[in-house]
């Protein structure tokens, strides 16, 4: 994947997300990644490492500790992608 | 939630794992009898859950020194190297970790953890970058937060992984500090040495290594995964801790570079705390010279490793990849590996629990410590215990 821009972010990983949550609840933006979707951490990070496979970047764990909600984590990954 | 009932939700989590009356963490030791016997409650019980690779723990020689340490410079240095002055102890002690390592610079910390948190705070910062393995101690991780240098993880022992993370970081690879560990304290299992420094070379990285848990135990004279792999040279940066072979408490960074001696000076986890205790630098200099000449240990430690890891394996337990001194058997949940530990309890063997988040990728682990002082026959009762315990508890 190369050239790519915050909707396609936002899709892929809440298609993602909706395949690892076990809670009925749908995910939008402001859908928190802990408290709502009861993704365990081993899972987020086993996800996250995968995103980045997917579009090539590494996501530092520090920028992960501001992360709360799926347009935090997309804007992230969109972030680190164009500053490539 | 107030600051206090944050902590009461962590305690409702620990206890829902964890039934009433049992103390897996930070288990009372009533008193210690030798390097591989204590009594725990009102049992004699061997044991395999220590660091204590080299059993050295009641060596003669270290005890002496430290006597004699006491007797002549006190109970305490009651200070800062920086503020309050070095004793002749704490040069010596780092001539010698520095002559052990064919190297110009040694510096020493108060605890191995200090010596990561100092040595990786004080050659990264702000705008610099760590490559660390995803199973590291939480010592370098919080070495790394402590830096605020941007923390890149790879995946565990994987060189794949690894060399996609350099190559994504383009030119940033020459203020990038590689951290890795000789032996995982977690599954037992060794860092892929020789590619790793072909990576940091062709990608002009720096490298430390962790040898907490190799010192001692690999390598014709102890040195450790260097030594073993004969790439000491190939390394910027080496860190370990005396309170696992050596059998005190401390820790020492060393290198070829006479630049670590600058971490002095802004160090602040070398600065801000008091410097080891004259005994404890004295047995740590008695237990490094036994360490060095302690081939026949480092051999009987490796027949008891061999002896357990084979046993175990036989058996059907889900090991590390490699034998070596930390043998952990994966279970499938906390509830099973708590079943288990509570059972070699019973039968009077005193092993670790760790569970997650502790241990890495959310396993629960039933961890050994083998050492030079276990006999063949305290080996081979603890692989029978395991074996029964297997039949009993994880045979569907
Ligand atoms: C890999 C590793 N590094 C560092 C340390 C810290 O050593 P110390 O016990 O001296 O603080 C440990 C020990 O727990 C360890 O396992």
């Amino acid at each position: 994947m190369t050239e790519c821009n915050y909707d396609e972010i936002m899709q892929l990983l809440c298609d993602r997300l909706s395949t690892l949550t076990s809670s009925e609840t749908a995910i939008t933006a402001d859908t928190n990644l802990i408290s709502e979707l009861s993704i365990d951490s081993i899972k987020l990070l086993n996800l996250i490492m995968e995103i980045e496979d997917s579009f090539d970047i590494s996501i530092p764990i520090n920028a992960l500790a501001d992360v709360q909600t799926v347009h935090e984590l997309a804007s992230l990954i969109s972030r680190i992608k164009s500053a490539h | 939630m107030n600051l206090l009932e944050k902590l009461d939700a962590a305690a409702a989590v620990r206890k829902s794992l964890l039934p009433d009356g049992v103390g897996a963490f930070g288990i009372p030791i009533e008193e210690v009898y030798s390097a591989t016997e204590a009594r725990i409650g009102d049992r004699r019980v061997l044991l395999l859950g220590t660091n204590n690779y080299l059993g050295l723990t009641f060596s003669p020689e270290c005890i002496q020194a430290a006597h004699e340490a006491l007797d002549t410079e006190g109970t305490g240095t009651t200070g800062s190297r920086m503020a309050n002055g070095s004793y002749s102890g704490h040069r010596a002690l780092e001539q010698e970790f520095a002559n052990f390592y064919e190297c110009c610079t040694g510096i020493v910390f108060t605890t191995g953890y200090q010596a990561n948190l100092g040595t990786i705070s004080g050659l990264v910062g702000r705008g610099d970058t760590v490559l660390i393995d995803s199973d590291s101690h939480a010592s370098i991780y919080d070495g790394c937060i402590l830096s605020g240098a941007e923390i890149i993880r790879f995946r565990h022992n994987d060189m794949i992984d690894m060399e996609k993370r350099l190559r994504r970081l383009g030119d940033r690879t020459t203020t990038t500090l590689i951290i890795v560990e000789g032996i995982y304290s977690m599954l037992g299992d060794q860092a892929p040495l020789a590619e790793i420094v072909q990576l940091k070379n062709k990608y002009n990285c720096t490298l430390l290594l962790d040898e907490a848990h190799s010192l001692g135990v690999l390598g014709e004279t102890g040195q450790g995964l260097v030594e073993k792999t004969g790439l000491l040279k190939e390394i910027d940066f080496i860190t370990g801790t005396f309170s696992k072979s050596l059998c005190s408490i401390g820790g020492f960074c060393v290198s070829n570079h006479p630049q670590l001696d600058q971490l002095r000076y802004i160090s602040h986890p070398y600065i801000f705390t008091a410097s080891p205790s004259p005994a404890t630098i004295a047995s740590t200099r008695a237990a490094l010279k036994l360490l060095r000449n302690g081939s026949n240990l480092r051999k009987q430690l490796w027949k008891n490793c061999t002896q357990l890891y084979t046993h175990l394996n036989t058996v059907g337990y889900r090991l590390g990849p490699e034998p070596g001194p930390v043998i952990a058997a994966i279970l499938d949940n906390p509830r099973q590996a708590l079943q288990l530990w509570h059972g070699l309890l019973e039968h009077n063997i005193y092993v670790n629990l760790i569970l997650p988040p502790a241990a890495p990728d959310g396993k629960s682990l039933v961890r050994c410590s083998v050492n030079a002082a276990h006999t063949n026959e305290q080996i081979a009762h603890v692989g029978a215990t395991f074996e029964k315990l297997y039949q009993q508890f994880l045979v569907a």
